[in-house]
Formats: structure tokens, sequence, C-alpha cells
């Protein structure tokens, strides 16, 4: 059984090198039909960031597609109680650092590529997360723009031990460190949460160009105002990031919820299902 | 090395850095620089580079080049002279210091090992018990004459190369002419401003160092600017422009 979620859901992206950097290794990948995104921030040496960057969105978002078509993402798996959103995550993450891992082992040009990493599944009024390193997600319900997920950064680390305020953190110079990466060793654990998301929820995916140019609070008034036109609003960030000096790479993706998308589980469900 | 920025109407298209030794600019798709408007020559213009000095040579175009509004068959590029082509700018930006360069690579995300990480925490871990301490001892003190413990852990961001003060910019005004809220001014300091009604047809001022330009948001209608729709790209807004949005008129202005 298919599910189809592009009625419920409005997606947009926009990545964009910025005015430093004369290539991108970020890459970003959407499908809304089926209710999946993935950004990746690629780094290593000349081009192996954005070889790893890729593999990851490549890999992670053909798989899922593939795994999509046959299982329904809602279901409990039996033997860990989790989502199978969770489980088809958890595995396939593991598939794109092992291909990563290994290229970088093999193949001297890409020796110590490595990437971040940020996938969002849509599926049953539910949103299963799963990130590694510091591209982030940001939500914005109602009047309340907050981040969803935790770097794996040393400035997060010191944040949350206490020797620097989140204050300090916005002018600290290793805002650059990750402490977890995806293809940089034989194995990884990637942080998977779910989410209940609600009508009108707007969801940001974005790399480290956007948020270490932009403030916070810059993002959230630019997707509550421009929430309407998800382009545009891809568009402005990308800009804002531009504007502010534009080191790194910048790329978002937005996904709006435009209505409720519960699983069809009964029978009848399941036939008005067909029709929507 | 330096780069030219190349820009019409106000809107930068394009940075080129010029690593040749020979730039070429015109209409044809083999230029280094290919600006396809008619205005522009085939064969339009040349800038040579000689390690940190460029000069720009006219190729014989029909339409000629200026640079800083002069009419020049050859010139000796200074920082931040413009080229003009057509309606095309293109705006010539000396060497930065190489230092930038250095930075930049700096700023790339890099990941670190554990293994690497396990000595560090030791020894910062001893200044951070004081410093927590500090504020909740003495909560007065602590802002005004930091402990020599904390002072520490705070020299990071102090040796943060701050970022350039951000050049004076003119803050822009906007005056309702119509409607129920005629004779109203608005002050345009946020980065963006929205107007119009939700759902029915709204726009977007948005605040940008070069400038403040108006955006179609939503709605079956654009905005127009001076009697003229704007369509769906952003358009600078100029001192006394007139903007009219679902039915309502206003004057962007920049305040004096």
């Amino acid at each position: 059984m298919t599910i189809h979620l592009d009625s419920a859901l409005e997606v947009s992206s926009h990545t964009d090198p910025g005015m430093v950097r004369s290539h991108n290794e970020d890459s970003i990948a959407s499908d809304a039909d089926k209710g999946l995104v993935v950004l990746a921030d690629g780094m290593g040496g000349y081009n192996a960031g954005e070889v790893a960057s890729g593999m990851a969105t490549t890999v992670i978002t053909t798989e899922l597609q593939q795994m999509l078509e046959q299982h329904p993402p809602f279901l409990v798996d039996e033997q860990t109680g989790q989502t199978l959103a969770q489980k088809m995550l958890r595995e396939q993450i593991a598939k794109a650092n092992t291909s990563i891992y290994q290229a970088a082992q093999s193949q001297p040009q890409y020796a110590g590529m490595g990437t971040t990493l940020v996938v969002a599944m849509f599926h049953d009024n539910k949103v299963t997360v799963a990130h590694i390193g510091d591209s982030r997600l940001y939500r914005l319900r109602g009047e309340v723009f907050s981040q969803v997920t935790k770097d794996h950064s040393l400035l997060q680390e010191q944040i949350d031990s206490g020797l620097i305020t989140p204050e300090q953190a916005k002018t600290s110079q290793n805002k650059n460190l990750v402490t977890r990466a995806l293809g940089i060793d034989p194995a990884v654990e990637p942080e998977i949460h779910d989410y209940d998301t609600q009508v009108g929820d707007i969801y940001l995916l974005c790399s480290d160009g956007l948020c270490d140019m932009v403030s916070d609070e810059d993002i959230g008034m630019a997707v509550q105002t421009l929430g309407a036109n998800l382009k545009l609003c891809c568009q402005q960030l990308v800009q804002m990031a531009n504007d502010n000096g534009g080191r790194d790479n910048i790329s978002v993706i937005l996904i709006k919820v435009v209505r409720d998308y519960a699983a069809p589980r009964g029978f009848v469900s399941k036939f008005i299902g067909w029709f929507k | 090395m330096a780069k030219l920025i190349l820009s019409m109407d106000g809107l930068v298209l394009k940075e080129i850095q010029l690593t040749k030794e020979r730039t070429t600019i015109g209409r044809k798709p083999h230029n280094d620089i290919q600006i396809d408007n008619l205005a522009v020559s085939g064969e339009h213009a040349v800038l040579v580079t000689i390690l940190a000095d460029s000069f720009l040579e006219d190729l014989g175009s029909t339409n000629g080049t200026m640079v800083n509004g002069q009419p020049v068959k050859k010139h000796f590029m200074q920082n931040n002279d413009v080229i003009e082509l057509g309606k095309y700018k293109l705006k010539y930006v000396a060497d930065a210091a190489p230092a930038g360069a250095a930075k930049a690579d700096f700023e790339k995300t890099m990941i670190l090992r554990p293994g690497a990480m396990r000595p560090a925490p030791a020894p910062a871990a001893a200044p951070a018990a004081p410093a927590a301490a500090a504020p909740a001892g003495a909560p007065a003190a602590a802002p005004a004459a930091p402990k020599p413990s904390d002072t520490q852990i705070n020299s990071a961001p102090v040796a943060m190369p701050a970022p350039p003060p951000a050049p004076a910019q003119k803050m822009g005004m906007l005056q309702i002419l119509s409607g129920a809220s005629a004779g109203r001014e608005l002050e345009l300091t946020k980065p963006l401003t929205t107007l119009g009604k939700p759902g029915v047809q709204v726009a977007v001022l948005t605040r940008r160092p070069q400038g403040y330009f108006v955006t179609h948001v939503e709605g079956a209608n654009q905005p127009s600017v001076n009697g003229k729709s704007i369509g769906t790209a952003p358009h600078a807004l100029k001192d006394h422009d007139l903007i009219e949005l679902a039915g309502v008129k206003m004057e962007f202005f920049y305040k004096v």
C-alpha cells in the first residue's frame, strides 16, 4: 500500500553556494509525495565534501522511496516498539554511512570526507526527524518559532555543560566543529525522534550557512511573514544569509502542513483515502 | 583576487573572480563574462589582469564602454570602479586582504573526533565551577568585574574579529496615502515588513544592505510601483516611489 502526501504537504527548497565559496558542498533532496526531505552539508578537502553530501542524500532518498512503496512507515515494529519510520531511517543512515566511509577509505582523494545530515519523514500526522551534526530542523507553530534538533557540535556541548551561555555562543569561534558526522567512522549513531504535527505547521531544514549568518529571530520572522509563499521564503532566507556575508553554502527546505494526513487504518478511511 | 560584481537595476546577478590574465566580456557565449543583451557587442571589452592590477580595454564595441559614467577606450581599474554596458553594471572590487581567504578556510565545518576531545574537558572543567558559582554568590559583582577564571572562557568571543560595523543605512519610511489609515507613517526598521491583507493580497518590503525592495507574496494581483505592475520578482525601491497594493496607495521615501 502506498501513501500519497503531496496534497497534505507543500514543499519548497533552495540551495546556494553563498558569497565566498566557489562550489556548493550542500546537497538537498525532497519528495513531497512520499513526505520525505533530506539535507546534507558535506565537508572534506577539494570536492570530497560535495561527494559525501551527494551520496548521503541519494542513498537515503532512493532507498527510502523504494521501501515506502512497500511498507507504511507508521506501523510499529514489534521487536523494538518503534515506528517503522524510525527503523527504516536508522537502517538507511547506516547504509549511507558505510557507503561514504568505504569510498573515503578506498579512494585517496576522498580521504576524510563526511557530511552532516538532517532527514524528516512525514507520516500519520507525525514527523520522524533524524539528524547528525549541525544541520538543523526548526518548526513554526502558530507564533512560536523554535529549534527542534540539537546540534552535535562542540559549541552545543559547551552550552549543555554550562561552560558558555547561548548568548556567548553566538559570537564563539568554534561554530564549525561538529562532534558527529556521517561517513567518518565505520558506524554512526543518528539522533531520531517522532513529533506530532498540526495543520499550519511550517518546518525548516537548513545547513549552518543559514543559521550562522542569520539570527533565529530573523529566520523566524521571515518564515512567519512569508509562510504564504514558500518559494519566496526560501529565496528570502538565502538572500538574508548572503546579505550578511554568505560565508558558507546555504541550503533551506521548507515544508508546510496544509491538511490532516492521518494514516488510513480502517476499511472506510482506506476507501476514502483512494479519493483524496 | 579582484572580482567583478555584475548587476542590473540594482540586483546582483553574478560575481566573477578575475582568475585569468584575460577576461573577455561580450554577448557571444565564448566570452568569459557573457551578457546576453542586444546593447552589448559580440566581443565588447576585455579585462587584462596582471598581478593585482586590472586594465579594461574596449574592443571597438558598437555602443561603447563607460567607466563611472565616462566613455573609455582603455582604463586602469581602481577599486569600486563601475563599468557600464547598456543596462548592466560591473563593479570592480580590488583584492581583499589575504587574511579573508584564510579565515574562510577556517570556517569550514570540521569533525571533532571524540578521541581528540578527551584531554580538553579536564582542564576546562576546573574554571567552569567557579564561573558557575560566581553569579550565584555575588550576582551584582559578576557582570561588572568578571573573575579571572571566567575571563579565560570569555576570551574566545572577545578575540573573535568583530563583524564589520554595518554601514550607516538610510532609514526607509512608508506613508499611507489612501484608505482607512491614510496619513499614517511607518518606519521600516525591520528586515521584513509585510503589507496588505492575508488571503487577498500581500507584499513584503525587505531591507537589504543595498536598499529596500518590494516583492509580491500572495494574491491574484501583483502590487504596482509608479503605476506599473512589478510582477513576481523583487523590485528595488527609489526615493518617493508610489506603491499601490490592494487598492491602497502609499509612498516610499528615505528619512532625512
